[in-house]
């Protein structure tokens, strides 16, 4: 007898769409439940677009963003927002850089003060890129070189899935090419990808929408008008052979890997990539998913093992390329082989023999549940529809996207199962102590 | 690009609107005769709920408690682990345990619709979890793994080496169990330790969402009502005052950072000094906008993400600053700490710099309540401390009283640094002489 599906619900959140003159696009969300609002800029440029010779450039001007603006000296921005009871962050990701605050709703203007005015121009100066090139370099020891499995996979397994420099390179950057920046660099930056044509701004939670547009206008209508620069095409053919490497990490106990297979385009063909996303999960939610259950508690084979869309674990804000990844951790001994060919064994009998009863129903009511639940936060529903404005000019699609993952079919993830072969896979182990295999 | 801003007048910063006064979602408590405490929060933003359920389980054997915590939901008389996972899974939901030194914790969200099944799960489990051999082998495995990993990581060895300085021969002193007594934890101690702790006396129950509070009782009730169990006598002893002494350092050859971190006193929420002494904390470096933040990382550049925190337990409260430095400015990064410690414990703060850090109190009290996790792990914390969510508007109206004087009094209590606890881990050859010119210097072994 099927399984009852369970009802996936809804949260319809109202979006109002408009742009300004300068080529601003706007998105407001109003919700009045709570006295908060978050405030969201995200500009069209990330990892993909630095250059050559200057790795980690992106994620070293979103630090920049952050030194003072035209009417506003070093250390303001922060003062202001937190002095106005708010949280703030910035953060930089393959295909765009976002700038973002949770505030109490009567700091609604400061906010867009703030962000309009470092949208304007920042305070490029020596003494700022120098102290925030040592806090990045920091940032990079106390993530990646100081710590066991640092930047694995993030940063270890596109340069084996891809070989053009945007998609392979390290986005955190050498210390080398951070050092060698210049304000020259920054400016440059700054005008070329950093222009009102090529950001959206998205507002969320306790406004009135005609104030909110007053607003903007007010702040933001002055930016001076640039266009969004020509976005580079980043397409690479999909892997024809098996690509497998292996790095010692000095500091890691245990052996680990990651693999990862190419998938549709995630914006160009949003149809045929949502099953993916929902593969993911049914290969590793929980103790009730595929390879938890074989892999973790039959085979012993991993400690865990984890499966998602996109390098950065972005589904829904990440443009072609991108690839489904599966990682695990291996015990003491491990045997990687024997964990990839397990893969290939799982994938196939999912291929082959489809589902059991109910084992897609539930895996997307666990989805529908992640989903509603980042999206509570003012911030996560503003961050999110920026993206989505940016990328597809589809910012309700947030809403949408727990009935549609709900729709994916049961023939539709044994379908995208069958295309994950051994031949189009990259993997990269880890090899812990830097001792034999 | 800074020419501009000669010749453009100055755009003048927006005052901030009128503050929107605090308002309390709607909330229901209620008693079980099996004396569980039960509170319900309604907040519907989204159609969810939010589960905490915490029990003391203060003093229990680390290596069986921290098993329990991993095998808990891994099968009853009548379900398995995989049939768990999946009947949760059915209604968007999923459930953890995990432990702290004072309480066994589950937590867990799902879909509203799924709340009276998510209930009977979560009773299923706590009136028949049974262990089974072949889960619990898999996961004490699983653990000993776990902690060989965080063993190799920073974060966690100058962790461990601080509770050990702090707290020296109290209970919270370990906190992570060694990987040999995990080995030798049997599914049976696992079933002892579940018949003798894992009891509703003295738990609390919270669930936050979308949801109506009188039913949501009754649902707990019917539920619940048939767990039985008496409390276990609260025997933690109070925590031991901080001893200052020599700055403790542990080796970590090769490490291209160190871990600093300095402890001070602090005071439950409970206290009178409570809102006096979470403003200086902000000031010297509980916020990005602190003294110590402003300094170490945007003046020098010495480290990422330094922060200071107040952590609150069942036996005592303590501060801590904490901060990964460039291995070769370890000792100037140690001897700012210190500047501005003794600073803000001298000489009175700023009135503006006072008003910036009450601000971001008072606002980060309505961004936290403003989800329904926020308010389900405040809701649940508080009610560790005997407090109820009323206690949010009494702490914004103490903390909108508080002076500089006081900020300064309680700074010079809690916040000098003559009464700091250091503990440094990192390269010992590198750092040690320049540490030994600031402070008088002990090593310490690494676990």
């Amino acid at each position: 007898m099927p399984t009852r599906r369970a009802r996936i619900p809804a949260t319809r959140y109202p979006v109002e769409r408009f742009t300004l003159d300068n080529g601003l696009r706007v998105v407001l969300t109003p919700d009045r439940s709570a006295p908060v609002i978050g405030v969201a800029v995200v500009y069209d440029v990330g990892i993909r677009s630095e250059p050559e010779g200057r790795t980690g450039f992106a994620h070293l001007f979103e630090h920049l963003m952050f030194q003072g603006s035209e009417n506003l000296e070093k250390l303001a921005h922060f003062r202001y927002v937190q002095g106005a009871g708010g949280t703030f962050n910035g953060s930089t990701h393959l295909d765009y850089t976002d700038y973002f605050e949770t505030l109490p709703s009567n700091a609604l203007e400061r906010a867009l003060f703030l962000e309009a005015d470092r949208m304007r121009g920042p305070r490029l100066t020596e003494e700022n890129l120098r102290n925030q090139v040592d806090v990045v370099k920091e940032e990079i020891r106390v993530n990646v070189l100081n710590r066991p499995y640092g930047g694995f996979p993030w940063l270890t397994l596109p340069p084996v899935l891809f070989d053009t420099f945007p998609n392979a390179h390290d986005g955190y950057g050498s210390f080398d090419d951070l050092e060698s920046a210049t304000v020259a660099d920054a400016a440059d930056f700054f005008r070329r990808y950093y222009a009102s044509g090529n950001a959206v701004l998205a507002v969320s939670g306790d406004i009135d929408t005609a104030e909110a547009v007053t607003l903007i206008e007010r702040h933001f209508g002055d930016v001076p008008a640039r266009p969004a620069p020509d976005r580079p095409d980043f397409a690479e053919p999909d892997l024809t052979a098996e690509r497998r490497t292996a790095y010692a990490d000095q500091l890691a106990p245990l052996p680990a890997v990651a693999s990862a297979w190419r998938v549709p385009d995630p914006v160009g063909d949003f149809a045929s990539y949502l099953p993916y996303v929902v593969l993911a999960e049914v290969l590793t939610d929980g103790d009730a998913s595929r390879l938890v259950e074989r892999l973790v508690h039959r085979d012993r084979a991993v400690t865990t093992v984890g499966g998602y869309l996109g390098i950065m674990g972005d589904p829904f804000d990440v443009r072609d390329p991108t690839a489904l990844l599966l990682q695990a951790h291996l015990p003491p001994g491990g045997d990687v082989d024997k964990v990839l060919r397990t893969l290939d064994e799982e994938l196939d009998r999912l291929a082959q023999d489809g589902l059991a009863d109910g084992e897609l129903a539930r895996t997307q009511a666990r989805m529908a549940t992640h989903l509603l639940r980042d999206t509570d936060a003012v911030l996560g529903r503003a961050l999110r529809m920026a993206v989505l404005e940016q990328q597809r000019g589809e910012p309700g699609l947030l809403g949408e996207l727990p009935s549609l993952i709900g729709e994916v079919t049961d023939e539709q993830v044994r379908a995208a199962a069958a295309t994950l072969r051994p031949e189009r896979r990259a993997s990269v182990e880890v090899i812990p102590g830097g001792g034999s295999r | 690009m800074s020419t501009r801003s000669v010749t453009t007048p100055r755009r003048q910063l927006p005052p901030l609107g009128p503050t929107r006064r605090l308002k309390l979602p709607r909330q229901a408590e209620r008693t079980l005769a099996n004396g569980l405490t039960v509170i319900v929060v309604r907040r519907p933003a989204v159609p969810l709920v939010e589960l905490r359920l915490w029990m003391p389980f203060g003093r229990v054997n680390l290596a069986r408690g921290h098993l329990l915590t991993q095998t808990l939901l891994s099968g009853t008389e009548t379900m398995s682990s995989v049939q768990i996972a999946a009947e949760l899974q059915k209604i968007g939901g999923g459930l953890s345990a995990g432990l702290d030194p004072d309480r066994l914790m589950i937590s867990g969200a799902g879909l509203a619709t799924g709340l009276d099944r998510m209930l009977e799960l979560l009773a299923e489990v706590l009136t028949g979890a049974n262990y089974p051999a072949g889960w619990v082998g898999v996961e004490r495995d699983r653990l000993v793994d776990g902690i060989q990993v965080a063993r190799s990581q920073p974060g966690h060895l100058v962790r461990t080496a601080l509770l050990r300085r702090i707290f020296g021969r109290h209970p919270y002193a370990v906190q992570t169990p060694d990987p040999e007594q995990v080995r030798a934890v049997r599914p049976a101690a696992l079933r002892s330790l579940h018949a003798q702790r894992v009891h509703p006396a003295g738990a609390v129950l919270v669930l936050v969402g979308d949801l109506r509070p009188e039913r949501a009782l009754d649902a707990a009730e019917k539920a619940l009502g048939g767990w039985h169990g008496d409390g276990h006598p609260a025997d933690m002893p109070p925590a031991p005052p901080l001893e200052p002494g020599p700055l403790w350092l542990v080796d970590r050859p090769g490490s291209v950072q160190s871990s600093m971190r300095v402890a001070l006193p602090a005071v439950p929420r409970t206290h009178p000094d409570h809102a006096a002494l979470q403003l200086a904390n902000l000031v010297f470096g509980g916020y990005f906008s602190s003294r110590w933040v402003e300094n170490i990382r945007e003046d020098k550049g010495y480290t990422y993400g330094p922060h200071s925190l107040i952590e609150h337990s069942v036996a005592g409260s303590v501060l801590v600053a904490a901060a990964d430095v460039a291995t070769e400015v370890t000792a100037p990064a140690l001897l700012e700490t210190t500047y501005e410690l003794g600073r803000l414990a001298t000489v009175p703060p700023g009135v503006d710099e006072l008003e910036q850090a009450r601000q971001y109190a008072l606002g980060t009290l309505q961004l936290g309540i403003s989800t329904q996790a926020g308010l389900a792990s405040l809701v649940s914390a508080y009610a560790g401390n005997g407090l109820r969510l009323d206690f949010l508007a009494e702490h914004a109206a103490r903390l909108a009283k508080v002076g500089v004087d006081d900020v300064t009094e309680v700074a010079a209590r809690h916040l000098a640094p003559s009464r700091a606890v250091t503990v440094v881990l990192g390269d010992a050859e590198r750092i040690s002489a320049s540490l030994a010119t600031l402070a008088p210097v002990e090593t310490a072994p690494v676990q």
